[in-house]
């Protein structure tokens, strides 16, 4: 195998990826896409960026060895790389520290974002807070109602959140409205995208931001393990946490690598969002990848118990490296995902993101079909602080906000562990 | 010869500039859409634009978004807007009509698939929104191949190469869009727009069409006098609209009477 070097000067990653956008917007991708491959390898751009992640996010973020959870299940040994313990709680910061130094440079006031759940947004307005940009987050009106508290996080932060009522009121139709604001605004406006998806040089770009997960990886296994995993596991929405720790080990031919989609409730109903398991090939977002579609070609409603899975497409890297059979594809119900969301905070005192909860999923069902001297490594790509409405409302438990709201109410009815462990085995 | 380059031919040789209305096929209604036609061929539209709805219209405006969702919510696709052509095709063989609309409904299809049926129907241009020239080589090939022209778009902030790369593979006519901002938008510097489109039209061997933010004859008519195509969507669209909420049925009347005032001041 040749050393892996992709996308291609026009963004291609086979036939996947590339630049399908209006005229209107080609000009400013030629400028973001200039701007990239300048600062790319700029020493004083790396530093900046690195020591950023360093002071501001806390990297690098640790490898652990979930010992007690491993011991249990009786297989491989699990290890959770910590992305959860970042600054705003997840991998998404990484990639917005690097866009809006970028965005610095261009000279541009005023960042723009899409986001689904929240964390993205969340973590575009406390970099523009950071920095002193100007900060405007589209966010479909059926998220603004389900994610109240990420949107009072962002207003906090000084955004400005927009809701958008077009379409699906959700993920896509926020990226779709995004696009709109910044033909309009183009002279001053920057555009921080939050996956590996969009027209090139977004998904390489984002890739390689987020890139520094993989890369910490690559020293800590043999640190902590002895050893580089025998597999690398991690949930894909956009995919933008898989490629950040897949693409550094894409050339590590043994290490296999594992995108955990969300199969909703069941990949045989019409319910989920896994894109590269059930969907085919089209043009979306400004670049061809796999999508959930109908046979007209119209973009269909995904669903996901967790918020940012809930994608109709997904990076074009990933369609790629699935079509080469380089990384594999496999799909995590509603159901499994909250069993192990419990589990995770039961064994081993980590609360993670529902996201998450789908790879962790996955490895504990790996795990026991393999030797204890197996390795698996994990990307714990956020903690689930921001989820603790969607599991309490899942799980029929009741959920303590502050005494004068609704929910005050049944604090007193909160449940204990016994009731918690009963519910897992159900 | 193909019907929209006949069109231009007979236009230039009467000093004329055409207009070119933008429908979104399916809206108000499925049946509409084909009186509809009819009624702007009558007014004096010399190319119709139909809009192929999209469920994620990235480069429209709310006008024309709402009306892809209604469009969609009728059952409108693809392969029924291409029925509809072939309808208006009975009765009129001379009014060109180029699809305008975004590319996954095309793949969807199967872009050989499509170019094949495109043309028995008697479509004449094909406008993607999502593929620019960089990703539309061997697609504009399929195109010309059945004697069907790739139509392009052009921005205010195209370079002077890319307007090139343009007119290399750009037959029919070149849409250039007035301004910064999406479908319906904001309003016009005609100035500016003037300036920009003597700076295609030296490039560019194709007629030149310009459109985004024209919404009345007078707009149209100061467009028209350097551009030799003016594009009206949104307000028609709207306007369609309305008029359907107000009486139904009546909205290819409007379209009619609304595009003959403009026809009027483009003529004047």
């Amino acid at each position: 195998m040749n050393l892996y070097d992709l996308p291609d000067a026009r963004g291609h990653f086979g036939q996947y990826g590339g630049v399908f956008v209006a005229e209107t917007l080609i000009q400013a991708l030629d400028e973001l896409k200039a701007h990239y491959a300048k600062y790319q390898h700029d020493p004083e751009f790396r530093r900046e960026f690195e020591s950023e992640l360093k002071h501001f996010v806390g990297r690098p973020s640790p490898v652990y060895h979930a010992k007690r959870w491993s011991d249990q299940l009786g297989g491989a040994q699990i290890y959770f790389k910590r992305e959860d313990l970042n600054h705003t709680g997840a991998h998404k910061v990484n990639n917005c520290i690097g866009q809006a130094l970028l965005a610095k440079r261009l000279g541009k006031p005023r960042v723009i974002a899409e986001t689904g759940a929240g964390q993205h947004g969340v973590a575009t307005a406390t970099v523009a807070a950071r920095y002193g940009l100007e900060c405007v987050v589209y966010m479909g009106s059926e998220d603004v109602k389900r994610q109240a508290q990420n949107v009072y996080r962002m207003k906090l932060l000084g955004a400005t959140v927009v809701p958008v009522e077009s379409g699906s009121k959700t993920l896509k139709d926020a990226l779709n409205e995004a696009l709109r604001d910044w033909v309009t605004n183009v002279d001053n406006t920057f555009y921080i995208i939050g996956t590996v998806a969009g027209p090139h040089p977004y998904p390489m770009m984002v890739r390689d931001f987020q890139s520094i997960i993989g890369e910490e990886c690559l020293t800590q296994m043999p640190e902590i393990a002895g050893r580089q995993p025998d597999a690398v596991i991690a949930c894909v929405g956009g995919g933008s946490n898989a490629m950040g720790i897949f693409y550094p080990y894409i050339n590590h031919e043994k290490v296999r690598l594992i995108g955990v989609e969300a199969a909703g409730e069941g990949l045989d109903t019409d319910k989920h969002s896994a894109s590269l398991t059930k969907g085919v090939p089209g043009v979306l977002h400004g670049n061809r990848t796999y999508l959930l579609q109908d046979e007209n070609g119209q973009i269909i409603e995904t669903h996901s118990v967790s918020a940012g899975l809930d994608y109709p497409g997904v990076g074009p890297e990933h369609a790629y490296l699935k079509d080469i059979g380089r990384a594999e594809y496999v799909g995590i119900t509603d159901e499994e995902a909250l069993k192990t969301f419990h589990e995770c905070c039961l064994i081993e005192g980590i609360i993670p993101a529902l996201e998450s909860a789908h790879a962790i999923a996955y490895a504990t069902k790996l795990a026991p079909t393999m030797s204890k001297d197996k390795v698996l490594l994990v990307n714990l790509s956020g903690r689930g602080d921001k989820d603790m409405h969607t599991v309490s409302m899942k799980s029929g438990l009741s959920f303590y906000c502050h005494p004068e709201c609704e929910l005050g109410r049944h604090a007193a009815a909160s449940p204990n562990k016994e009731q918690i462990v009963q519910l897992i085995k159900q | 010869m193909n019907r929209i380059n006949q069109t231009f031919h007979s236009l230039k040789a009467s000093n004329r500039t055409a207009l070119i209305p933008f429908i979104t096929a399916g809206d108000p209604s499925i049946e509409s859409t084909l009186p509809t036609m009819h009624a702007l061929a009558n007014a004096g539209a010399d190319v119709i634009e139909l809009g192929v709805p999209f469920s994620d219209p990235m480069a429209d405006g709310p006008v024309i978004q709402r009306s892809s969702e209604r469009a969609l919510a009728k059952g409108m696709s693809l392969k029924k807007v291409l029925a509809v052509v072939a309808e208006f095709r009975t009765t009129n063989s001379t009014t060109p009509v180029v699809l305008m609309g975004y590319a996954n409904p095309i793949e969807a299809m199967q872009r050989d698939h499509f170019v094949n049926a495109a043309a028995d129907a008697g479509v004449d241009g094909v406008l993607v929104v999502d593929y620019p020239p960089e990703e539309a080589d061997d697609f504009a090939a399929m195109l010309g191949k059945r004697n069907l022209a790739p139509i392009f778009l052009l921005a205010p902030t195209s370079s002077g190469e890319r307007i090139a790369a343009v007119g290399r593979l750009a037959r029919g006519y070149v849409y250039y869009v007035s301004l910064r901002g999406v479908t319906g938008a904001g309003h016009l510097d005609t100035v500016e727009v003037a300036e920009k489109v003597k700076a295609i039209k030296a490039i560019v061997p194709v007629p030149v069409g310009v459109g985004f933010g024209i919404r009345d004859g007078e707009t149209a008519r100061r467009v028209g006098e350097t551009a030799d195509a003016v594009v009206i969507g949104s307000a028609i669209v709207q306007g369609m609209f309305d008029a359907r909420e107000k009486s139904s049925g009546s909205e290819a009347t409007f379209a009619g009477d609304w595009l003959s005032k403009v026809r009027a001041a483009l003529d004047r």
